[in-house]
């Protein structure tokens, strides 16, 4: 029973990065229809940004959360360029698949570039949270113990949704970003500049990108250009399952992919090495039943 | 001086060219009404008055140039235009969608605004919380017509607000726009195929024909004029 919750946990902590990460997915496909196949690599250059301002031996020796502030500043400033050079033109010529292309060689170029820059070998990444584990409650002689690591980790990511989801429903701003998602057209005829939203939606998935990048890093004994491979095809089928268009969907898939992957490493032995069947089996399984996902419209619209 | 004035205007999609010489006028407080045949141009100028495409000649709003600024420019200055399909956001509600309308004004009188609309059309009043896309479509146009006013602005364009709705329904949008003239003072420059709705509530009229005015004239005497009718109204 300690085992389980334990390994529950670390499942909530795995599955909110793989959620924030679809969240990232999910912002940038509602407000520009595009898939952001970049979106991991965008991450890990955040992270190599976070790496570098905040190491002793290597870098600039910033305290970690200034480093991640930076980051996370230079990260939407990047996502909103990104936005306004390189995928409003190629959507302008109106060829969706044009688009893609340009996602995938970003994913591809990124990469490259930041091994290039900050080389190939693991790095560390001081983390912002206290070292050691806090015991949360004993059942009959079994702690359940968790590290503060993930403690942080969830507590942070939560309060990342939450604040995400005030911005989008209860301002000003988040009623035009979602105004543009729902009709970019309607939107510019009354007077919102779209293509300023766009801008932010990409500034904005960014930024989240160099948070849950930053933060999964501290987590590993050390990291390097393969950080996001696995998160990001997490993502995708966190997005996917979440239903492409819902924020609260991605987050709940993301949840649900991650304590899913933490049990089966944990109690299905035969998988070793293989458990990423067990919540893409998961996935497909829900999709055929439910093909828009579990949060996602099924178009009721009128003429 | 009229509010709105295009004189010459040329413009269409492409190297399509849809409006060949366009000259009108809209004062202000009145009703003018657009009509002509699918093709003839109406809603392309429409599309050229907001900046949706390039057009050449003089667009004329409140004395200042308008052509050639984007949507979002033309939209600030005061000009409410309702795109056929209604320009519906679907998936947020029917209080959000009104929101929208008055998004970038910075009055404290949207609350006040909101309860105004939600008289005026109790319809939106009764369904505010619920997804936009999942209303009927003529309490999909009185949505339209609430979300540009909210915007108070000074021109209302309107595009087909008839289109796809049963005559019961657009008899009661055309009495509502009517009072929106009369009891608000709202400035309208209305397209519409259904000449005889539209010509009732209207000043002044203009017949479209291959992007050209044909004919113009008062509302009143266009309707009862039975060559203009047999020609180009087909009623």
């Amino acid at each position: 029973m300690q085992l389980f919750v334990e390994q529950v946990i670390n499942g909530i902590g795995n599955g909110l990065v793989y959620g924030s990460v679809a969240l990232a997915l999910v912002i940038i496909f509602r407000t520009t229809g595009v898939l952001n196949f970049a979106q991991g690599e965008m991450a890990l250059f955040s992270t190599y940004i976070t790496w570098k301002l905040a190491s002793e031996s290597d870098g600039f020796g910033l305290p970690i959360v200034a480093a991640i502030g930076v980051s996370m500043a230079v990260a939407f400033v990047a996502g909103a360029v990104i936005e306004r050079v390189l995928i409003r033109p190629v959507e302008q010529a109106r060829s969706p698949l044009n688009v893609v292309i340009v996602t995938l060689g970003l994913f591809l170029g990124l990469n490259s570039v930041a091994q290039l820059i900050f080389g190939t070998d693991p790095q560390l990444m001081p983390s912002p949270f206290p070292e050691g584990n806090v015991e949360l409650f004993s059942s009959g002689g079994d702690a359940v113990v968790v590290s503060k690591d993930t403690i942080g980790l969830i507590a942070v990511l939560v309060a990342e949704c939450v604040l995400l989801w005030l911005l989008l429903q209860r301002t000003k701003l988040g009623l035009k970003l979602r105004a543009v998602a729902a009709n970019p057209d309607s939107a510019r005829l009354h007077g919102i500049r779209a293509g300023t939203m766009l801008m932010l939606g990409w500034g904005m998935a960014a930024a989240i990108g160099a948070l849950a990048g930053s933060l999964v890093a501290s987590q590993r004994t050390g990291f390097d250009g393969s950080l996001m491979q696995i998160i990001i095809v997490y993502a995708f089928a966190a997005a996917a399952l979440g239903g492409f268009d819902s924020l609260i969907g991605a987050v709940v898939a993301g949840l649900i992919v991650g304590i899913a992957d933490a049990l089966t490493v944990q109690y299905v032995d035969p998988l070793e090495g293989i458990e990423v069947v067990v919540p893409l089996g998961l996935i497909l399984v829900v999709l055929i039943v439910l093909p828009n996902g579990l949060f996602g419209r099924r178009t009721v619209e009128r003429v | 001086m009229s509010l709105l004035e295009l004189a010459n205007v040329q413009g269409g999609y492409g190297p399509v060219r849809v409006l060949h010489d366009i000259d009108l006028a809209v004062e202000e407080g009145h009703v003018a009404v657009v009509l002509g045949a699918n093709g003839a141009g109406k809603t392309t100028t429409l599309r050229a008055i907001s900046g949706l495409i390039h057009a050449q000649g003089d667009i004329i709003f409140d004395g200042r140039q308008i052509l050639g600024r984007s949507p979002e420019a033309v939209a600030r200055l005061g000009i409410a235009h309702v795109p056929q399909g209604r320009g519906t956001f679907t998936e947020l509600t029917v209080e959000e969608n009104l929101r929208i309308g008055a998004v970038n004004r910075s009055d404290g009188d949207v609350r006040s605004d909101l309860e105004r609309w939600y008289s005026v059309f109790p319809r939106l009043a009764d369904r505010r919380n619920q997804e936009a896309g999942s209303m009927s479509g003529g309490e999909q146009q009185m949505l339209a017509l609430a979300r540009a006013m909210m915007a108070r602005p000074r021109l209302l364009l309107l595009d087909e607000p008839s289109l796809g709705l049963a005559p019961l329904v657009t008899r009661e949008l055309f009495a509502q726009l009517g009072d929106l003239n009369r009891n608000h003072g709202m400035t309208v420059l209305v397209v519409e195929q259904n000449a005889n709705l539209a010509l009732d509530i209207g000043n002044w009229g203009y017949v479209l024909e291959a992007g050209r005015i044909a004919v113009q004239g008062d509302a009143r005497q266009l309707h009862d004029d039975e060559a203009v009718r047999k020609a180009y109204l087909g009623f």
